[in-house]
């Protein structure tokens, strides 16, 4: 029973992968990401690694993927055609790296001889990868790994939001009018809403701006 | 099954998504066959961990995963950027950095 799960999610795997290399169209390459990830977890699953494969779909296959569905949205949306074919001469030098590497790495891992690569796997204990075993690992041994990733986390969304942000500080100047902001702060007529204050501008009436 | 099967598959993802990389223009494309490679590592990862019995190998998976999310968050929001910028979503055409 094992054998044919592996092999059906063993052939998902490689299939999803081969999409999302091949498909033209960047909507689709995401799609075939999400078939390679749900086909990963059921091999997680196989290697008692419930924790890693439930976050597997719930984080990759739901939360990174949908972030990615959105972008190829948005920017394929455009007029130009995205990512246009290489010159056959890479694409042969590419598929032929990509073969040799293939062949680099199954030597690597099936001659190295380690015997507990050839057997069926370590004995283990029942709750092996369960939640539990791992949030004990992430709050005793791991605490330090799990501290900097939280950072690490809070460091990577400030900096996309950062370099997504619009850059339009001086182009909008007509749009919302500076000078809006100043005029409210008038010391004579605070009469509570900021709706009703004139809307007069000090930098359109050539006057020095008042803080 | 034996667990030399689990290391083939991943060493065949992982040089998908080397290739793709190669042959790919589209900077989303690329960060897509980058996932590829990261979850073979992963596949690998978590391999060993069974292989050996022990769960240390689990937690690394995890924390790669935590890594992958970062530098998806950061790549998609430089294509945005680019995108924002009606600069060409195509990395050959992005060779020079000239702000």
């Amino acid at each position: 029973m094992a054998e044919v799960v592996f092999f059906i999610a063993a052939i998902g795997a490689i299939a999803g992968a081969l999409g999302t290399v091949a498909l033209r169209n960047p909507f689709y390459s995401v799609l075939s990401l999400v078939c390679h990830l749900l086909a990963l977890a059921a091999l997680f699953l196989l290697l008692r690694a419930e924790f890693v494969a439930a976050a597997q779909v719930v984080v990759y296959a739901g939360a990174v993927m949908v972030l990615y569905v959105f972008v190829a949205a948005y920017v394929v949306g455009g007029d130009e055609p995205l990512g246009g074919t290489p010159g056959p001469g890479l694409r042969g030098v590419s598929v032929l790296f990509a073969g040799a590497l293939l062949v680099v790495l199954c030597i690597a891992t099936l001659g190295s001889g380690l015997s507990a690569l050839g057997q069926e796997g370590a004995g283990f204990f029942p709750a092996f990868g369960s939640p539990k075993e791992i949030g004990r690992l992430l709050l005793t041994k791991f605490l330090l790994p799990f501290e900097v990733a939280s950072f690490l986390l809070l460091v990577a969304a400030v900096g996309s939001v950062m370099l997504a942000r619009r850059r339009s500080g001086l182009e909008s100047a007509e749009a919302i009018s500076v000078g809006d902001l100043f005029a409210t702060i008038e010391p004579g007529d605070r009469t509570g809403t900021l709706t009703g204050a004139p809307a007069g501008t000090q930098l359109e009436a050539q006057e020095p701006v008042q803080k | 099954m034996s667990m030399e099967w689990y290391l083939v598959v991943s060493a065949f993802v992982f040089c998908i998504g080397a290739g793709g990389i190669l042959v790919r223009r589209n900077p989303l494309v690329i960060l897509l066959c980058l996932e590829l490679m990261l979850n073979a590592a992963n596949l690998a990862l978590v391999t060993f961990a069974r292989a050996h019995g022990n769960q240390d190998g689990q937690i690394f998976a995890i924390i790669v995963m935590v890594v992958a999310a970062c530098e998806v968050t950061i790549g998609l929001g430089l294509i945005v950027a680019l995108y924002r910028r009606r600069l060409p979503i195509d990395v050959d055409e992005l060779r020079e950095l000239q702000g």
